[in-house]
């Protein structure tokens, strides 16, 4: 009886273990689409990443179906019923309790050294890797090219290690590409490096993984993976925005990449900062009664010197721009916001 | 002549060491008497019934999380509120339930029992301890009324240093409630020590001990660690002392240092007494002895000294060296292999055994099925490749859950259902407790599974808005989370009501051979009459089912 409930529901339950962990897995060898389990293979790491995952979850699967079958049949086979007495058994079994220490103890050896090598293949990027500074704050990503120019997007070529030194202007952010299967901590006051090789052209999400306030949600950007050539020529023609476009224009770029539109609103929404629709020109109602009106340098002490003067109904949260925006860029933003009338 | 008046028939609850109708629950009345009270007995029931408020007003906010997570962007309340609410779900299970949890509501009943003592050995240093409890608890709840804390239950600097909520009356909350497990843990230590009766040696105790003296361990040299760190969070907040914050000087990532240095070996503080519960439960309801007893015990110890050494596990993406974090995987793969032990010696105790699947023991096989995805889960996050892709995902969020719920909780629940008869000397709707443990294990694997693979497609956690592509997993847990709060809610409703209409329990209605057993349900004031006498905690075969006691008695006493 016991032999036959054996029979029957392990093999039964080893199959269910093999579709599931087949479904993920066969999909995931044959192409670099997303699976059940995974988004899609977007880097040359993503692959390790993914080997190691799948390798662990065969184990589990195999482990879990082995105490849970084991589990359902002693119920079946042992419930209590009239007449059912327990049988003598042991109350020990050193070869045994050997056996089930050793072999998951071996187990865990294997899976740690896999993960490790995998990690390793994650952190140690190539001598000759492209460099992009990445600057987390609430609750913008920036990435700044050799170039000098600044985005609010990650561009990068195909097929090149990337290298990317990343920090934070205020808390920890954390920068998380799951299709690359890349996330390390953007610390204020320090450096982290994280590096890809991209093998997936086009969009590939950018989350905050590491809690940082309101915002931390809504705080994405895109890796644009630009084809063979095309890098290039999308930095060339982002590059010296200041030279090329008239300053409003300019402004109107520098609000919407650098983190003004995060908190101010150029239609009159509310939002957690004073709209800058109709702003220019006017009195400005502040935090104790007082006003100011709201001309050139009011502007730009809001910027430099945000809790200088509080708008009456905000909150003094507004971080300051010194050393991350250059006068003339500061000039653009005012140019722009002279532009938007109510 | 009189006519014969026949012998009153016994109180079933009643036993030769006493209890049943006189008892510790009605002896002294008024709630003055309880306020004051040293008896480890009423201390475990006000501990129980603060803790299940507790989990009452934790549950309250996943509720409320849950529902404003059905949909993407705004459902009922604003990002900030959102942010208040799984702070607080976060500090109010973790330290005002879980932590406390079976050491305090169940232990404090139970152990003195289990030595054959009538207390445990600092009697006042155990009411103390509530009351600290009770103070943190208001302290917490204080900043909940004026502006709770949006920092998550972690508290990571340098935004909890800088944020304008009330961190500081949540910190101080959390830092007094510290006392509280200090000086449970203290007193357990030297109950278990002192209070044995002499034949009771270290490997003739029950099991729970083993659980409890391990937990003790942990609350004793871990909790000081979190107390210091949440002082320093507060001088840094209130005098700007520059230790968190680098535009301060400081160092960010050394709070997370000795955050986790506590926090770690705290989730073992959660599931060591029940892995505890769930040695007790199994045995006699399997008719069995007690499968490698020594093997259980010896890895409770372990895993208590190995917590200890594993905390970099949460900050495998901080910043900390290659190196560091190999030494930190290494040594958690270690730590995973006492709980496996464990796992395997309480399916060889069902094997050919006699097993009732009364509640508290469906709950235990709950467990296994809940602790066993809860563990080998702990397996990807434990191993650094596939740790970066998962950490700080709802991967990570369905591991803590099914080890702290799915663990702990069910464990909580099947403690609570095996000792009930003994604590209130009542019995239950068996009835409605099988139904309402299948609705929570299938409520909570709904809630939970989905928040696996939307975690490893990518969804970060603590997230207020999300990308319609995580949607389907968010609804899906949402059911879940409903149903479970029904199951609850019908768990409380028959509990409540077996205190009033539930048949009179009697002294030993599992057939268990723990020494709280022969006394009676519930048990007199000073525990036992007679002199109780150990035996192997695990061997039944003195004991003989009676159906008049609808319990099971010596097979030496007359029925």
């Amino acid at each position: 009886m016991t032999l036959r409930l054996f029979g029957t529901a392990l093999p039964a339950l080893l199959g269910l273990v093999a579709l599931i962990a087949g479904a993920g897995r066969a999909a995931a060898q044959s192409s670099t689409g997303p699976t059940f389990w995974m988004p899609v293979q977007g880097s040359t790491g993503a692959a390790g990443v993914d080997s190691v995952f799948y390798f662990i979850l065969w184990i589990a699967l195999f482990f879990f179906a082995l105490i849970v079958g084991v589990m359902v049949l002693f119920v079946l086979r042992y419930r209590s019923r009239p007449g059912r007495e327990p049988e003598p058994s042991q109350t020990h079994n050193h070869l045994l309790e050997l056996t089930w220490t050793l072999i998951p103890a071996a187990l865990t050896v294997v899976i740690f050294g896999f993960g490790f090598r995998k990690f390793l293949d994650l952190s140690t990027s190539p001598a000759n890797a492209y460099e992009i500074l990445v600057t987390g704050q609430k609750w913008k990503w920036l990435f700044t090219y050799p170039s000098g120019y600044v985005d609010d997007n990650l561009h990068v070529a195909i097929d090149t290690p990337v290298q990317l030194l990343i920090t934070s202007e205020d808390v920890i952010h954390s920068l998380y590409i799951p299709d690359f299967r890349v996330k390390k901590d953007a610390v204020p006051g320090r450096y982290s490096k994280v590096w890809f090789r991209a093998t997936v052209p086009g969009e590939h999400q950018i989350f905050c993984a590491e809690y940082c306030g309101t915002g931390h949600s809504d705080m994405l950007a895109q890796v644009v993976v630009h084809p063979p050539g095309e890098f290039e020529q999308w930095l060339a023609t982002n590059a010296d925005l200041l030279d090329k476009l008239p300053p409003a224009e300019a402004g109107a770029r520098l609000y919407a990449q650098r983190g003004c539109s995060q908190c101010h609103s150029v239609d009159g929404a509310a939002s957690v900062g004073p709209t800058f629709q109709g702003v220019f020109g006017h009195l400005v109602p502040l935090k104790g009664g007082s006003s100011a009106p709201a001309d050139e340098n009011y502007l730009r002490e809001s910027i430099l010197e945000p809790q200088a003067k509080i708008v009456a109904g905000f909150e003094p949260v507004m971080p300051t721009y010194k050393g991350r925006l250059s006068d003339r860029e500061i000039t653009a933003i005012i140019e722009y916001i002279k532009t938007l009338a109510p | 002549m009189t006519a014969h008046q026949p012998a009153p028939a016994p109180h079933p609850g009643a036993s030769l060491h006493g209890g049943g109708a006189v008892n510790y629950l009605n002896a002294a009345p008024g709630l003055r008497s309880w306020l004051t009270t040293l008896d480890h007995k009423r201390i475990g029931i006000m501990y129980l019934i603060s803790i299940l408020a507790s989990f009452l007003l934790g549950g309250v906010f996943a509720m409320l999380i849950r529902t404003e997570l059905l949909t993407p962007g705004r459902t009922i309340m604003s990002a900030q509120q959102y942010n208040q609410m799984f702070t607080l779900h976060g500090a109010i299970m973790i330290f005002l339930f879980i932590v406390p949890g079976i050491p305090a509501a169940l232990g404090n009943f139970v152990l003195p029992l289990m030595l054959g003592a009538k207390d445990v050995a600092f009697p006042r240093l155990n009411l103390a301890s509530w009351y600290f409890w009770l103070a943190g608890a208001l302290c917490l709840l204080f900043s909940l009324l004026f502006g709770a804390a949006d920092t998550g239950w972690t508290f990571y600097t340098p935004y909890s240093t800088t944020t304008n909520t009330h961190v500081v009356a949540t910190t101080l909350g959390v830092f007094i409630l510290g006392f509280s497990s200090v000086f449970t843990g203290l007193n357990f230590i030297v109950t278990i020590h002192k209070l044995r009766p002499k034949s009771m040696t270290w490997f003739r105790m029950p099991l729970m001990v083993w659980a409890l003296y391990a937990t003790a361990i942990i609350q004793v040299l871990a909790t000081p660690v979190l107390a210091v760190t949440l002082l320093l969070l507060i001088v840094e907040r209130t005098m700007g002392v520059g230790i968190f914050d680098p535009a301060l000087g400081g160092d960010p990532v050394l709070f997370q240092h000795f955050f986790w240095f506590y926090s770690h070996p705290a989730v073992y503080i959660m599931i060591l007494p029940a892995m505890g519960v769930i040695s007790e439960i199994i045995s006699p309801f399997s008719r069995k002895h007690i499968f490698g007893y020594k093997a259980i015990a010896y890895s409770s110890v372990a895993i208590a000294g190995l917590s200890f050494l594993v905390w970099g596990h949460h900050m495998f993406t901080s910043g900390q060296s290659p190196l560091a974090n190999m030494i930190f995987s290494a040594l958690t793969f270690a730590v995973a292999i006492p709980s496996a032990v464990k796992v395997f010696n309480w399916l060889a105790t069902m094997y050919k055994g006699s097993l009732r699947l009364d509640t508290p023991m469906l709950y235990v096989l709950s467990f296994l099925f809940l602790f066993g995805i809860g563990g080998l889960t702990g397996l990807f996050l434990g191993s650094l490749a596939t740790d970066i892709h998962l950490h700080d995902t709802y991967f990570v969020v369905a591991h803590f859950h099914y080890v702290m719920v799915g663990g702990t909780l069910i464990a909580f629940l099947a403690g609570l259902h095996y000792w009930w008869p003994k604590m209130f000397g009542r019995m239950y709707s068996e009835k409605w407790g099988r139904i309402s443990a299948l609705l929570v294990f299938v409520g909570f694997n709904l809630t939970f599974f989905p928040q696996f693979v939307m975690g490893s497609q990518g969804m970060p956690r603590r997230y207020y808005n999300y990308l319609e592509r995580y949607r389907v997993y968010h609804e899906m847990s949402t059911a879940g989370a409903y149903l479970m709060a029904i199951a609850f809610m019908i768990i409380a409703v028959y509990l409540a009501h077996s205190l009033v209409k539930g048949r009179l329990a009697p002294a030993n209605p599992w057939g268990s051979a723990t020494l709280e057993w022969e006394t009676g349900s519930p048990p007199p004031v000073e525990n036992f009459l007679g002199e109780p006498q150990p035996g192997d905690p695990y061997d039944f075969s003195a004991l003989v089912y009676d159906p008049a006691l609808q319990g099971y008695r010596d097979a030496k006493e007359q029925a």
